[in-house]
């Protein structure tokens, strides 16, 4: 024991006496910074005659900064536009915006030769725009052209690579010098370089190309895409992975990274480096040597021992249970990983210098990835870990939104492309950065329907405004012409008595022309009719006349009292985004018949609320009208009581939540009417009223029960509906609800005399 | 290396395992030693340099002219040309700037010096009025270091804010034999007015090699993203005139343009609005006959007609800034002071601070070609969103445009930010005037996610001594399909939990905490143990529930997972007699809060609860033992700017052998203080952020005429 204490103690002297010794010049230069803080910092000086000193200009000159021998600004537009040509193209030089003028965006596809082989990735990146809204039947109308020649491979060596390019496009009689043609690229050179050289001159096109390196990034002219695989969903696309908001993020790892080392060549400096961060505890680093044929030629000291390590860990088990992805250039700067980490909600950590990030000019990837430097590469564990917990969960949440919004797709990635080429044609109609880093994201918001924030239904608490007070009720009229039915003098009667009534408007739906004015009934409100144009998908476009926030869309054959309208628009004011209505639908998946089913029975589930009697936000008219493609609102037409439920897949597939559903005073009879024009008995939709056996089938696991029925035939038109609408949109985009909102003392044993609405718990 | 503030304590201070007595002394005793001797040595070593410390503390009274002269000879290195390839990444050395847990890059500005070439003829004027602000406001800021050595930029005091005044290539030597240039790596320089006849560059023309330029009046093929820095043309006027800030609203003329020495054309081409449009347009230009001793610059006018400049501005909704010989105009800085939403005519044109400014809030850009068109395009601007263009623009003058210190530091904040970018101030501190920051809300849980039901959730019971009650609770939330694990929040310290054996025993664990002090935000404390996001936080009195309603409850959540839902409602009202606010708990048409005797809320909110509630409301809840549900419902009001949720209709929530919520509730005494809470925490939060809304949530058929065995929630609201 003595001796040990004994060692310790002489330990501890030498130890002192070295520092004293060796150490008095670090020390000195530690207590050196405290001494000078101490002391005055030598800041700069204040001049004595600093008030005497000169402006950096003349006043005058500032304000009037003019030169007369300059030519006129239309000759230096001119000299501009032959000076920057290709690979100084900016929009004003290189893009002949009189295209777009008259008949708006509109992008054309070349049609596709026969012995022209495709690769399946160029192949959904046409189909994607030859079934948008943006596909011309015509060439002549189109602003902005896409080759039919599969550009994304121009990698020499790859067995894509389609040869003689530029032969082929100087055939192109719409050609042009590649003006107003957008070219898509996913790989550019090859070993060793990988310089960005596609192999044909592509003139004035712009770029939409993987893997861009700034330097030959046109600002303003070309788009950086995301690297996507041939095996990228066409629609639709898988969502993110983060099904839970946990903090402090609960996740077995912290950084992650597995994938090849370079030992040679470009990209070798940082895939070399990374397995310095490895601590086999919170930050897994690994990489194999094992890649490419010769990798045994250039093999080091590491690669064995590596390369069993390597083994031990499953790629996709790190990428579920980790909070960051270290997302390390390639050979190329961009790589499958990036998308791979941002749909896993894995916050990607980019070291990548020089890559313009993808959709750069729309995206502000500050909130979902940590850009790092490839050069400081050993600091990356320090910052990540010094990120707040709270800042990893909206990193985390911002990853998601993103993915959802404009990645998870094919679809999505060209009509982001292509929206943000839109943007730049008309800059005061463009969206704000706001606008594209917030939900639902740009795609969902069109700027042609407003570019003010509180114009939309889903700004209000960011923009710290609230939805208007008043709404306007819609009402699509079907009865015969000549004489207006009771239920339409009730339902106006109804209607018009809510204190939070702006307007009524009326459809006429009937080719016959509406009763003269002096027909209708006397309102307190301005009633408007609208002729229609005898389409089922004219009850959602955008009318200028409504005005209000609210619309509030109604049936002939609705019955509803006034207290029920002033409640649901209550709760439609805390909901702007949702639709919130009475009578509902849901939706269930038939695994029989291996297809969706559509239910009108009652059940204890809801996922659809009719548009018979519903509040929504007047934006939706305009979404449904400008965003869907006329194809789908030509299925609506064809189809009896589709309109409802696209209108539901619709609002649900921008919002990703269920619709609200609001206490009614009585059942409705399932009465909800879906003639087009105005004869009784109009194919497709049965006399009011009508109890029909119910279908023999089987019911949803979920649901519980039946009651109430509807027509047979219409029953099944709908579940054509809602099928084609899922295949459309790529998946199911309908969310259900087990919760209706009731008034806040409904049916409570508590005096009518205290209760708000009264009315609605009448049997 | 530290972090600023990642970690939190989950428990308290971990108990350090104690020695045995007599090795304590002796390694007190030895570590003592040590200390002394390191003393010591500190002292002995640097004793003669610690008391002159304060001899330094007087500042330079020096006249500009007095600084020291260097002659450049005619041989003199030249830099090369600006690199336009250069990249952070390819031209700027981050080694210099190293890791640190500030964030902050570390300025060094070089000591000014007067330069003159071999026959002593001077190469520019020695310092302007406005770089000299530009460098006072570097040397007074948080980036400023004197120590050239640790430096991560470097300022140069040479001032090329003009390139007019200047000598090109005498600068450019002058640049080269700085101290530390090394090619221009990481060297900073200001420019605001660029080129000169006949071509006018759109960067500066002295050659500087990598250096990093902040240049007003970029266009986008000189402009190298991510490198430079586009800054304003300041306007020295915005020194001299006070405009106040006008409210936002139409103003007297639609479109004004106020530059002087316009282009013909340009001039021809306004006038032809004007003559479209009458009155609504207003074109002025330089007055030509104005009387002696009046400043030109301060009128303007139109045909005869005199205005005073920069007040006019303020008369008009839009202001038209034209490119000039230059692209960066120095009446885009008046314009935004006079809060008129600027039309930037100038193709190509980079905006200043364009990489962090959202330029589409507050201003309308229109490409040169379709000038003819801007009265249409102006007009089909929403009124609404023009107030706040306005709003903005004035916010944008005030924040980045008014002084050189408002440039000189943005421009260090966007380069400080590139160098740390995991520190990056965000796109809404950069864009949202005061006025948003405190308006909007942007939620924490924004993702509209629906939490899978298979979670399941915690149940918190926190408890002081009512045992048998406990288990009465405890055995009923068990029932709850969705439970996934119960915790017990003990906290009485002055007696311990009945024994394992006693407890009830359920199909879920069931964990008991105990507390070191009975204190309620115990019950909001984020334990490790929860590792669910949905908490069921419920008294230890609760046992009116039935499992059908907590089940729905949490259904109901998994709908609404960023919201409090829960039981028992109430209401905030304004007492018009007392002016403030008073707390309801009657049978009322509208509820603002649940209370969290029984609620679901999200894990996450107990995080914020126990660590972001503003002001003194945790400890003074902790201090009165009252109001952690209302101070919860305010809190995530506040956060996520949405209301309540309150599911199932009203029960009598009264058990005959306890003072439950509603027992208390009837107390007078009781109510006062509620309300006196409300009122306190409306007043440190600075604002009342509950929402009062008319709605419950029931199951889909509740009450509905249909077999109750087929509904999913049969046994709701029964008493």
């Amino acid at each position: 024991m003595q001796t040990r204490k004994k060692y310790i103690f002489l330990t501890f002297l030498a130890s002192w006496l070295l520092l004293f010794f060796f150490g008095g010049d670090q020390l000195r230069y530690f207590s050196f910074f405290s001494r000078r803080k101490a002391e005055a910092r030598r800041n700069w000086p204040r001049w004595t005659d600093q008030s005497r000193l000169k402006s950096f200009a003349d006043p005058e000159e500032l304000q009037s900064d003019g030169d007369p021998s300059l030519p006129s600004p239309r000759e230096r537009r001119a000299a501009r536009l032959s000076i920057y040509k290709n690979s100084g193209c900016r929009m004003e030089t290189c893009f002949d915006f009189s295209r777009c003028e008259k008949n708006g965006f509109k992008v054309f596809t070349y049609p596709r030769e026969r012995d022209q082989p495709l690769s399946e990735s160029y192949s959904k990146i046409l189909a994607s725009i030859e079934r948008s809204r943006y596909y011309p039947p015509n060439p002549a109308e189109a602003c902005l052209f896409i080759l039919s020649i599969d550009t994304l491979d121009r990698d020499h060596l790859s067995g894509q690579y389609v040869r003689n390019v530029d032969e082929k496009i100087r055939g192109f009689p719409l050609w042009n010098g590649g003006r107003n043609h957008l070219i898509f690229n996913l790989y550019s050179g090859t070993w060793p370089n990988y310089t960005e050289d596609l192999g044909f001159d592509i003139g004035q096109a712009i770029l939409a190309k993987a893997s861009f390196y700034t330097e030959n990034f046109r600002p303003g002219f070309d788009i950086s895409i995301p690297l996507f695989s041939k095996d990228h969903p066409q629609r639709g696309g898988e969502r993110g992975w983060l099904y839970q908001d946990s903090i402090p993020p609960k996740k077995k790892y912290l950084l992650v990274f597995k994938g090849k080392r370079y030992l040679t060549g470009i990209g070798s400096g940082t895939r070399n480096a990374l397995h310095h961060i490895h601590n086999g505890k919170d930050i897994v680093s690994l990489t194999t040597c094992k890649h490419g044929k010769d990798w045994e030629k250039h093999k080091d000291m590491r690669c064995d021992k590596d390369n069993v390590d390597y083994e031990k860990f499953d790629y996709q088990e790190l990428l579920h249970n980790s909070t960051f992805c270290i997302v390390p250039r390639g050979r190329r700067l961009g790589s499958f990983r990036f998308l791979e980490a941002l749909q896993a909600a894995c916050i990607p950590v980019l070291l990548s210098d020089g890559w313009e990030l993808p959709f750069a000019e729309a995206i502000d990837w500050s909130k979902a990835a940590v850009v790092g430097n490839e050069r400081l590469l050993l600091q990356i564990p320090s910052a990540v870990r010094c990120i707040h917990p709270e800042r990893v969960l909206a990193f985390q949440q911002q990853t998601q939104f993103l993915w959802d919004a404009y990645f998870s797709s094919v679809d999505k990635i060209v009509h982001t492309t292509l929206e943000i080429i839109k943007d730049r044609l008309l800059p005061h109609r463009s969206r704000s950065r706001f606008l594209w880093n917030t939900l639902p994201g740009g795609l969902l918001a069109l700027p042609n329907f407003s570019t003010h924030l509180g114009d939309f239904p889903f700004y209000y608490l960011q923009h710290g405004s609230s939805p208007s007070a008043k709404f306007t009720a819609f009402i699509r009229a079907v009865s015969p012409a000549g004489s207006l039915s009771q239920h339409i003098l009730r339902l106006i009667q109804a209607v018009s008595g809510s204190q939070y009534c702006a307007q009524i408007l009326v459809l006429w739906s009937c080719e016959k022309p509406p009763p003269p004015s002096g027909k209708w009934p006397q309102t307190t409100v301005p009633l408007t009719v609208i002729q229609g144009r005898g389409k089922l998908s004219d009850r959602f476009f955008p009318y200028v006349a409504i005005q209000t926030d609210a619309v509030l869309s109604l049936d002939e054959h609705t019955s509803l009292s006034t207290s029920e309208v002033d409640f649901a628009f209550m709760v439609w004011r805390s909901f702007p985004e949702r639709i919130v209505g009475f009578p509902t639908r849901s939706h269930f998946w038939d695994p029989e018949q291996r297809r969706w089913g559509y239910t009108s029975k009652w059940t204890n589930e809801i996922s659809i609320v009719l548009t018979a009697a519903a509040f929504y936000h007047r934006y939706y008219h305009s979404l449904f009208t400008e965003f869907l493609p006329a194809e789908l609102r030509e299925l609506v037409d064809g189809l009896s009581a589709c309109e409802d439920i696209l209108m539901n897949v619709l609002v649900a597939a921008v919002t990703k939540l269920p619709p609200i559903k609001v206490t009614q005073q009585k059942q409705h009879k399932e009465t909800v009417s879906q003639q087009v024009g105005c004869k009784d008995g109009d194919a497709g939709s049965p006399p009011v009223g009508e109890q029909s056996p119910s279908p023999p089938r089987s019911p949803p696991a979920k649901v519980k029960g039946t009651v109430g029925t509807a027509g047979g035939r219409r029953f099944s038109q709908q579940q054509d509906c809602l099928n084609q609408l899922v295949d459309w949109f790529g998946y199911m985009p309908l969310v259900s609800s087990q919760l209706r909102l009731d008034p806040v003392l409904f049916k409570d044993q508590v005096s009518v005399l205290r209760k708000k609405y009264p009315r609605l718990e009448k049997p | 290396i530290m972090c600023a503030s990642a970690k939190y304590n989950t428990r308290g201070p971990a108990l350090i395992p104690r020695m045995k007595t007599k090795h304590r002394i002796y390694y007190i005793t030895l570590f003592s030693i040590v200390l002394l001797g390191l003393i010591a040595t500190g002292m002995f070593q640097f004793w003669p340099h610690s008391i002159e410390s304060s001899n330094d503390w007087t500042v330079e009274k020096r006249s500009v002219h007095d600084v020291p002269v260097v002659k450049l000879p005619a041989d003199s290195p030249i830099p090369e040309r600006g690199d336009l390839s250069c990249r952070m990444h390819t031209c700027f050395d981050v080694y210099r700037c190293g890791f640190n847990p500030k964030n902050k890059i570390k300025v060094y500005i070089y000591s000014l010096k007067k330069y003159v070439d071999e026959y002593g003829t001077s190469v520019s004027n020695t310092i302007s009025r406005e770089y000299n602000e530009l460098l006072t406001a570097i040397s007074d800021s948080e980036f400023y270091t004197d120590d050239v050595n640790r430096a991560c930029l470097f300022v140069p005091s040479i001032d090329v804010l003009n390139q007019n005044a200047l000598r090109i290539k005498e600068t450019a030597q002058a640049l080269a034999q700085l101290s530390r240039w090394d090619r221009g790596t990481n060297h900073l320089l200001f420019n605001m007015l660029p080129g000169g006849p006949p071509d006018y560059n759109t960067a500066l023309d002295v050659p500087r090699d990598r250096a990093l330029l902040a240049g007003g009046g970029f266009s986008t093929w000189t402009y190298r993203q991510g490198y430079d820095v586009s800054i304003p043309v300041y306007s020295s006027l915005s020194g001299e005139v006070d405009l106040p800030e006008r409210g936002p609203g139409p103003r007297r003329y639609f479109i004004l343009s106020s530059q002087m020495a316009l282009h013909p054309e340009y001039r021809a081409e306004l006038e032809a609005l004007q003559a479209e449009n009458g009155e609504s347009v207003l074109i002025l230009d330089k007055c030509t006959n104005l009387s002696d001793g009046v400043p030109a610059v301060r009128k303007r006018c139109h045909k005869n007609q005199v205005f005073d400049y920069p007040q006019v501005l303020q008369e008009s909704t839009f202001c038209v800034v034209l490119r000039g010989a230059r692209l960066g105009q120095a009446v885009l800085s008046d314009v935004l002071q006079a809060g008129c939403v600027p039309v930037i005519i100038a193709d190509s044109y980079i905006l200043p601070f364009s990489e962090v400014l959202d330029w589409k809030r507050a201003s309308v850009v229109i490409p040169e070609e379709k000038m003819p068109e801007m009265y249409s395009i102006l007009q089909s601007v929403p009124q609404r969103q023009i107030e706040e263009m306005q709003r903005q623009a004035r916010w944008f003058w005030e924040a980045y445009f008014r002084s050189m210190k408002a440039i000189a530091l943005a421009t260090l904040q966007i380069i400080n930010d590139r160098i740390y970018p995991y520190a990056a101030i965000s796109y809404e501190e950069w864009n949202d005037p005061p006025a948003v920051k405190w308006s909007s809300v942007s939620n924490p849980l924004f993702l509209p996610l629906i939490p899978p039901q298979s979670q399941g959730f915690t149940a918190i019971v926190l408890t002081y001594d009512r045992v048998e009650s406990l288990f009465r609770v405890i055995t009923e939330v068990s029932k709850v399909p969705s439970l996934s694990k119960l915790l017990v929040v003990w906290n009485n310290q002055n007696k311990n939990p009945p024994e394992d054996s006693l407890w009830p025993k359920i199909r879920v664990p069931l964990k008991v905490v105990r507390t070191a002090e009975n204190k309620l935000s115990n019950r909001f404390f984020p334990y490790d143990e929860i590792e669910t996001e949905a908490v069921l936080a419920i008294d230890d009195d609760i046992i009116m529930l039935t499992s059908d309603e907590l089940q729905f409850g949490y259904e109901v959540w998994r709908e609404f997972p960023d919201r409090l839902v829960g039981y028992p409602g109430r209401l905030h009202l304004w007492d018009h007699e007392m002016n403030k606010w008073k707390y309801e708990s009657e049978w009322t048409n509208e509820v603002s809060m649940v209370l969290t005797g029984a609620a679901f809320y999200h894990k996450y909110f107990n995080y914020l609860y126990t660590y972001k509630m503003p002001g003194d409301i945790k400890n003074w809840v902790d201090a009165h033992m009252n109001c952690e549900d209302i101070a919860m419902n305010f809190l995530v009001a506040n956060v996520t700017g949405k209301s309540v949720i309150k599911v199932t209709p009203r029960k009598k929530f009264k058990c005959p052998e306890c003072t439950a919520i509603d027992g208390l509730s009837l107390d007078q005494t009781h109510m006062v203080e509620r309300s006196e809470c409300i009122n306190k925490f409306a007043s440190v939060f600075g604002t009342m952020p509950l929402k009062v809304v008319e709605h419950r949530a029931d199951p889909v058929l509740y009450k509905d005429d249909f077999p109750e065995k087929l509904k999913s929630f049969p046994n709701i609201g029964s008493l």
